[in-house]
Formats: structure tokens, sequence, C-alpha cells
């Protein structure tokens, strides 16, 4: 991890209140893997805000992220120009161990924004010519992003919680029809990702979790979440964000 | 003499910049971005007698020029800090002050005699002035008489000098000073954060799990400057500085006000190499302002 400038070479509105931005760098994009985030630090923002990314392309040195407007840091974010520069500390976080999935079947679940960290993950697995299935939750057919991306690289199913878009119903409704899997990586909000480990407990898991950061490098102690370790807690931000579903209680 | 150089209680210090407690973990993570032995000194988080796990989380909030922490001096454990955390610091050309927090007299005591024969931890800052727990932290720290006898235990039973980090929640900070001096302080450090709150309007909720915590960054940097300014002119306790230190500016302004040294907290966060970046800048302020050393700046503002 280090502290870098990145450079806005485009940015635009791709669902409501979503944005994708992409951002060149080379340190980043030489060395993140999926699940890794940056955490930017707006002008005029005394915290970073964690931002998940959710592609890289090696060759042009282009970082991916993709963010909802929630609240000042991400409006801020969202108001930022072409050729301005960010500065973020990254890549930041341990990301999705991918191993041990050769000619295997994957599931990955994505919930609202937690569906970025996804995309770079599912590209990478299918590159390694896993199998690769999607399951991908909104609130509504306005929040849809990247269908059309995830189509390429993963047998994609979309659930929107008012069925407006795609199958009406959580994400958990779809776990007994998309078929069997060997492995499970999740993103998204917390109770999603509890009703996601309570089913499939005793799978062999990968689930990303959020919390408010502070220092985003693993020393104010403010993105704590229990674990079952000797200290009785870990370090979203620098021990996680990516957890294996048995190692954190949640 | 080194320009920068600094000799206080205990501490030969090479600059007057310190990481505050709480604000640095152990070092660890700050040592992957620059070389930690061109710090003045590091202030570890704070050590209690036994492992605490802290508050709930969300444990911060960003405010205007600020933020809100209530982690709850979360940490391993005094034994567990001298026997995991002080070894990796020690292996830097740095001074390491070690931040003591408990919640009854007989707890401070035992963290404070637990230092005694650590090699390598040149001097304690006694926090009773920790806004985020229940027991002990804040009473010690608002009640001249308990912060005179949480000094004095810790005195006799440590041989380290004692630098007492004084609560900003207070009406009277003189009369806490001054308490403190008179029951054998070596220093003061000030401030610690201030008892804030701020509520998220959707959801109508504290934005932080604890309700109220600790009020740290720029917006409360004038309210360090008075109260250093106001300790000064009646106790001749030597002062570590901090409240919302971000460049060597500010580092000028506390010295200039009191302080002898500084310690800088939310800055690392916004930027981690800020305390490397400040003691570069800092001769070049010193020179632009007309000061030839850091001594020469102390306490030279013009008050009359
Ligand atoms: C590892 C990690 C990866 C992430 N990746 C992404 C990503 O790829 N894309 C993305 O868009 N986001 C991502 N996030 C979330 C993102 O960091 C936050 O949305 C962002 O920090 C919000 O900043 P802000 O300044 O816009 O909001 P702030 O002004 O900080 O406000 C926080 C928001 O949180 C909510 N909130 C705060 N307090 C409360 C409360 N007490 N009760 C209820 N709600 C509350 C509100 O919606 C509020 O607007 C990630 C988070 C983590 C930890
Ligand atoms: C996240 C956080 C944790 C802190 N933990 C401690 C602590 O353990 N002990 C202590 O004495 N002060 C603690 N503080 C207070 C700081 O050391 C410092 O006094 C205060 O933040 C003011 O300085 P700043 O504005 O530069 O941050 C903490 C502050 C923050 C922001
Ligand atoms: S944000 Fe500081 S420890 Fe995780």
């Amino acid at each position: 991890m280090k502290k870098e400038k990145l450079t806005i070479i485009a940015t635009k509105q791709i669902a409501k209140a979503t944005f994708e931005m992409k951002l060149e760098n080379i340190h980043i994009s030489e060395n993140a893997v999926p699940g890794q985030f940056l955490h930017i630090l707006m002008e005029g923002h005394t915290l970073g805000r964690p931002i998940s990314i959710a592609d890289i392309d090696k060759q042009n040195h282009i970082v991916t992220i993709l963010f909802k407007v929630v609240g000042s840091g991400t409006k801020r974010l969202a108001e930022y120009r072409v050729g301005q520069q960010i500065d973020a500390l990254g890549p930041s976080g341990n990301g999705f161990p991918s191993e041990q999935n050769e000619k295997k079947t994957v599931l990955l679940i994505g919930g609202g924004i937690g569906v970025p960290p996804m995309y770079y993950l599912g590209k990478q697995l299918a590159e390694q010519n896993v199998n690769v299935i999607a399951i991908l939750g909104f609130q509504t057919a306005e929040n849809v992003f990247y269908e059309e991306k995830f189509n390429q690289v993963a047998e994609t199913y979309i659930v929107t919680d008012d069925g407006s878009y795609g199958e009406e119903g959580f994400v958990t409704d779809l776990l007994d029809q998309v078929g069997n899997f060997d492995c499970y990586y999740t993103c998204g909000p917390l109770p999603m990702i509890k009703a996601i480990t309570d089913k499939l407990i005793g799978k062999r898991g990968y689930i990303s979790l959020e919390e408010r950061m502070g220092c985003g490098v693993g020393a104010c102690l403010a993105c704590m979440i229990p674990a079952n370790n000797q200290s009785g807690y870990k370090k979203i931000c620098s021990d996680g964000p990516v957890f294996s579903a048995e190692e954190v209680i949640i | 003499m080194n320009e920068l150089a600094v000799v206080l209680p205990g501490l030969n210090l090479k600059n007057p910049i310190m990481p505050a407690s709480g604000c640095f973990g152990f070092g660890y993570e700050y040592s992957n971005f620059y070389d930690l032995s061109e710090l003045g000194a590091v202030i570890m988080k704070a050590a209690t007698g036994t492992a605490r796990l802290g508050n709930p989380t969300p444990r911060v909030a960003e405010t205007a020029s600020g933020m809100l922490n209530a982690i709850g001096l979360q940490n391993p454990g005094v034994n567990h800090i001298i026997e995991q955390e002080v070894p990796f610091l020690a292996e830097y050309d740095t001074s390491i002050i070690a931040n003591i927090a408990g919640s009854t007299i007989e707890e401070y005591e035992m963290v404070a005699e637990a230092f005694n024969d650590t090699e390598h931890v040149h001097a304690l800052e006694l926090n009773i002035s920790c806004p985020n727990v229940k027991e002990g932290g804040i009473q010690f720290g608002t009640d001249p008489q308990m912060a005179a006898k949480v000094t004095e235990r810790v005195k006799r039973v440590s041989k380290l000098p004692i630098y007492v980090k004084l609560s900003p929640n207070v009406t009277d900070i003189v009369a806490m000073a001054k308490a403190v001096e008179a029951a054998g302080a070596d220093g003061l450090s000030m401030i610690n954060t201030l008892t804030g709150m701020q509520i998220h309007l959707p959801s109508r909720r504290p934005l932080i799990a604890n309700k109220t915590g600790g009020l740290s960054g720029p917006a409360i940097k004038p309210i360090a400057i008075r109260m250093i300014y106001e300790v000064k002119q009646h106790v001749d306790l030597p002062i570590i500085g901090m409240g919302g230190i971000c460049n060597a500016e500010d580092v000028l302004e506390f010295l200039l006000a009191g302080a002898d040294a500084v310690a800088v907290g939310t800055a690392n966060f916004s930027n981690p190499l800020v305390c490397k970046e400040i003691i570069a800048d800092l001769p070049d302020v010193l020179k632009r302002n007309g000061l030839s050393s850091v001594q020469e700046a102390i306490g030279k503002a013009v008050f009359i």
C-alpha cells in the first residue's frame, strides 16, 4: 500500500446515484487484486472513504471504481472531473483468495454497492477457467448496473427487492436454484452476508465486510469485527475486508 | 545542537514531533510509509491492566474540520504491549512514551509499574482524559482532586517521568494543571478530545454507536492553543501540545503559545506521511518566521 495520486480519465453515472470512475495509476493497477480497496482522501474531508476496486486494466494502468452517492464524501467524489487527480492509499486490505478453484464452479453474490468487487473477481476467475455463477441483488430496476459485463464472465441472475427487474426477492431466495457450487464469495450489506453465511454453513466461502473507517491502515481501531481468534476481534481495513466465512462473528 | 532538538524530562528529542496516542497504533502500520527513526518520539495507544475490546461500531464519524471517535481504549493489555509491541518500536532510533489508562487508581498503578523495567520506554503519558469509557478516564480528568490523587499514586510507583494528559472538558483548565503539578507531575500533555455528538438526519440517530465521542482534528486547534496559553501563565511544567496539528505552521503556533513539543493525531489519518513532512518543513518555517531553533520559539507569542 502506498499514498498515490490517481488521474481521472473518465467518470459517468451508470445507475441511480451510482457512478463509474476510471483512474490512471501504475502502482495500484500493477499490484491490486480483487477484493482490495482504495482509501480515497477527498478534498475538504478529514477521513478517507474506502471504495472497492471494481476492475483493473493492467496494460493501460487503469483502475475502475464504482460508487454510490450516500453522503458528503461520495457526493464530492461524484463532482470530480476528468483530468483532476485524487489522493488515495492503495491497494488496501486483503483480497479474495482465488486459488483452489481450478475446474470448479464458484458462486458470486453481490448486494447493491457490494457488487463492484465481485466483478473484478468474476473476471479474473473466468480467465482462470473457473465456472462462475453470479447472483446480484439490487433494490429496484433503476439501481441495476453492470448486468452486461457480468453476462460476459458469469451465468448471471438479477434480483430486485420489489421485482421491478429480474426476479423479485433477496439474493438468498436464489441460492437453491443456481445448482451446485464449490465455493462462494460475497460482498454487500451485513444482514445480507449474515443470511448467506447462515444458509451456506459448512461451505467454503469468503465474505467482504464494511465498517466506517478512520485511518484505513489498521492503526486507529475504528473498524473492528468480533472474531474467533485470541484477541477476539479483527480489523476490517487491514485484516480484511475479505475474511473466510467462519473466521469472524457476524 | 540540532535546531529542532528539545530536551524534556526523560526525553532527549531530536525533533519535537511525535504521533499522538491512539492515532498511530503501535507504529507498525505507519512503518510501511516511512522510517519511524525520523520521529522525535512515538506515543503508543493506551495501555490498560487487561485487554479491552472497546465500544460497539461505528466508532468514528467525520465532522466539519475534524472527527468524532469512541474507540473505548481498545488495547491488548499492558503485558501484551510490553512483550509484543514495544520490541518492534525499540528497533527504531526514537523515544517511546507509553500512554496509560485504567478504571481504578489501582489499575493505573499496576500499568505504570509494569513499564518500570521495560527498557526503551522513556516516559509515561497518564491518560486521565478519555471521554469514551464508562468508569475511570474522564472522572479522573475533570476533578482536580481526583487528578492529583491518581498522579501522586502513579508517581509513587513509577520510575519514569509522568506527563499528565489533561482533558479539555473542564471549565478551569488551569486548576487541573495546578493540581497535577502539585501532585508531582513532570509534564503536561494537552489536549485530549472534546466530547461531542453528531446526528444523522435520515435515521435521526447519532452517527456513532456510543452516541457521544471525542472530537479531534483542526476543529479543536483554537481550544488547544487557548488552553496551553492559559496554563503556561500559571504552571511551570513542560507541555506536549496537541489538537488539530496538520502542518509545520500549526506546530510553530503551538510552540509560540507555550508547548515544548507537539503530538500529531488525526492528521495521520488524512495523510500517513504527515509527521515526516512536518519534520522536513519545520526548519524552513522557523527560518521564515525569524527563528533559528525550536528552543527559541517556545512560549514566544507576544501577548502584550
Ligand atoms: C472495504 C469497503 C469497500 C467499499 N466499497 C465501496 C464501493 O466500491 N462503492 C461504494 O459506493 N461504496 C463502497 N463502500 C462504502 C463507502 O465507503 C461509503 O459509502 C462511503 O464511505 C460513504 O461516504 P460519504 O462521505 O458519502 O458518506 P458519509 O457522509 O460518511 O455518511 C455515511 C453514510 O452512511 C450512512 N450512515 C451513517 N451513519 C448512519 C447511522 N447512524 N444510521 C444509519 N445510516 C448511517 C448514511 O447513509 C450516510 O449518508 C465500501 C466500504 C468499505 C468498508
Ligand atoms: C481514533 C483516536 C484514538 C485515540 N486514542 C487515544 C488514547 O488511546 N489515549 C489518549 O490519551 N488519547 C487518545 N486519543 C486522543 C489523541 O491522542 C489526541 O489527544 C487528540 O486526538 C487531539 O489531537 P488531534 O486533533 O491532532 O487528533 C485518540 C484520538 C483519536 C482520534
Ligand atoms: S480504519 Fe483504522 S484500524 Fe481500520
